[in-house]
């Protein structure tokens, strides 16, 4: 084992090679325990049968996003969550959501639509073939991710119910029980979690629903068993355990929006420029790296997504 | 008067206090050589070091209003102790964020400190703390006389800038910082001479009562 003086730093190279170590134990442990759970109800569901076998591990096949930067480890993807539902320690997020029920399922999907239907999960994943979709992950405590999502493009489901004309804007919950949700005891937050999108962020061919990451099943903590992912966006856009998906004509108040109006807008673009008020975005940490990368505009979307924002005050609508 | 137990208490005292303020950073270490810090281990080593100089911060304001309320004299000795492990931390805590975190990058640091009100109000608390850690000798007391407790009362406007710190980085839900903030306006009331004088008073009552106390 590497000795730690209190007095030195570690040296880069020393550190990551013995994260990389650690990592492979560990994503060996975590293999066998999905192993060992597979015969239950993740695989009744699965519509990839071999799911598993088309994304192995980073560090075996080298995979990068299309920047050229390597994928997190699935350890950390996974042990290292926020998702206040359960705890504000992300850490426990893990074993706190080791047992939430994720089938049954049901995700309403109405409000300003022609055909409102109520999906079965198994009707989603059977219904719309996953693909995979390596995206950065920025989240707005100033670290980020890179994480091989699984899913397909939330434009999909939209056009299945027929937004009306009057429809502006989506607006999505998440499921509202303490029973299962330790945190949503807590009333400090206005439960259940809300988001929004404006109806073009939603059609946009970056926004997906998730159903699973590195070729497998979505896990509680990460969100499972539906979950929206808004690459461009604070990964507090991007909600979880989805129960209803609503069309709405007037801009919908997130969580976040009703718990620090001045702190957190509804757009929530990745913006290096735009300060969140009391902190800096400028830079983040990749988890896993030591030293912080500069911070990029709309987190590295900006050629796909700058023009939905064409002519918008950024500074306003943070 | 020194008496043999009073040497053992004294020692013992001594013992409880260096071991639980080394805790947090042996603990620390522990965790960073077993690669058991988070996935973002410098944000968990700056976070566990700034939660342990603010506790251990109240607890050196706590110190003095102890005694007026209690009577328990050897707990004045623990009081620089306490003082100097706070500032400890705070420096790794410090270093942490500006060295780990920042590289030293001065361009990042420059807006990390001085745009950004948290951290300003953390390197705040931070400077004030360093005269107190220099002057707090037998000879710089001397030398000071008056003003050095003039002087070493600026912990208290640390202690407000710590809790004001704290509650401007937490993300949502502050009541926990809250909490620390309502701890030293308490022990801040408790130094008011009027109230300090009922505290005292209230203790000798109980002293009167319970003579065996009154070592």
């Amino acid at each position: 084992m590497v000795k730690i003086n209190p007095s030195e730093i570690t040296p880069e190279d020393v550190y990551i090679n013995r994260r990389q170590f650690m990592k492979l134990g560990v994503l060996a442990l975590g293999a066998s325990i999905l192993a060992g759970c597979a015969p239950g109800s993740v695989e009744e569901t699965s519509v990839l049968p071999n799911a598993e076998t088309t994304a192995p591990p980073a560090q075996e096949t080298g995979q990068t996003d299309e920047l050229g930067d390597p994928l997190t480890s699935f350890e950390d993807v996974t042990q290292y969550n926020n998702y206040y539902e359960f705890t504000t320690n992300k850490e426990l997020v893990a074993s706190l959501s080791e047992n939430f029920v994720t089938n049954p399922w049901t995700v309403e999907v109405g409000g300003l639509v022609n055909k409102p239907k109520t999906f079965g999960i198994e009707d989603i994943l059977k219904k719309y073939p996953r693909e995979e979709r390596i995206y950065r992950l920025r989240c707005v405590e100033a670290w980020s991710m890179v994480i091989p999502w699984l899913g397909f493009p939330l434009s999909m489901l939209l056009d299945e119910v027929g937004p009306t004309s009057d429809a502006k804007y989506v607006r999505f919950q998440t499921l509202l029980d303490p029973e299962q949700m330790p945190g949503q005891r807590d009333n400090w937050f206005e439960w259940p979690y809300i988001e929004g999108l404006r109806l073009d962020e939603a059609m946009h061919d970056l926004t997906i629903l998730s159903t699973g990451l590195y070729g497998k099943e979505l896990l509680p903590q990460n969100g499972a068993p539906l979950r929206l992912i808004v690459p461009w966006k604070y990964g507090f856009k991007s909600i979880k355990s989805i129960v209803r998906i609503d069309l709405v004509n007037e801009m919908p108040a997130s969580l976040w929006m009703e718990a620090g109006p001045n702190e957190y807008g509804f757009y929530a673009n990745v913006n290096p420029e735009v300060n969140h008020p009391r902190w800096s975005q400028a830079s983040e940490r990749r988890i896993g790296e030591t030293s912080r990368r500069k911070t990029l505009m709309y987190n590295g979307y900006e050629e796909e997504v700058a023009q939905l924002y064409s002519g918008m005050d950024l500074k306003a609508n943070y | 008067m020194v008496t043999a137990f009073g040497q053992k208490r004294d020692l013992l005292l001594y013992l409880i206090v260096h071991l639980c303020a080394i805790f947090p950073l042996a603990w620390l270490i522990w965790d960073f050589s077993t690669d058991n810090l988070t996935a973002n281990p410098i944000q968990a080593a700056t976070l566990r070091t700034g939660k342990a100089a603010i506790v251990l911060l109240v607890l050196t304001l706590a110190v003095t209003p102890f005694y007026t309320v209690f009577g328990f004299k050897p707990i004045l000795t623990i009081r620089r102790t306490l003082g100097l492990y706070t500032f400890l931390y705070v420096s790794i805590h410090f270093l942490i964020f500006t060295g780990l975190d920042y590289g030293f990058d001065v361009t990042l640091l420059k807006e990390a400190i001085f745009e950004k009100r948290y951290a300003l109000v953390g390197f705040a608390a931070a400077l004030i703390l360093l005269p107190l850690a220099i002057t707090s000798t037998r000879g710089w007391m001397k030398r000071l006389g008056r003003k050095w407790k003039q002087l070493h009362r600026l912990i208290y406007l640390a202690g407000l800038l710590a809790v004001i710190h704290y509650i401007w980085l937490v993300k949502g839900d502050i009541r926990q910082p809250l909490l620390f903030g309502l701890v030293v306006i308490l022990l801040l009331l408790a130094r008011v001479p009027a109230i300090r004088r009922r505290l005292s008073g209230l203790r000798r009552r109980i002293i009167t009562r319970t003579p065996n106390l009154a070592s």
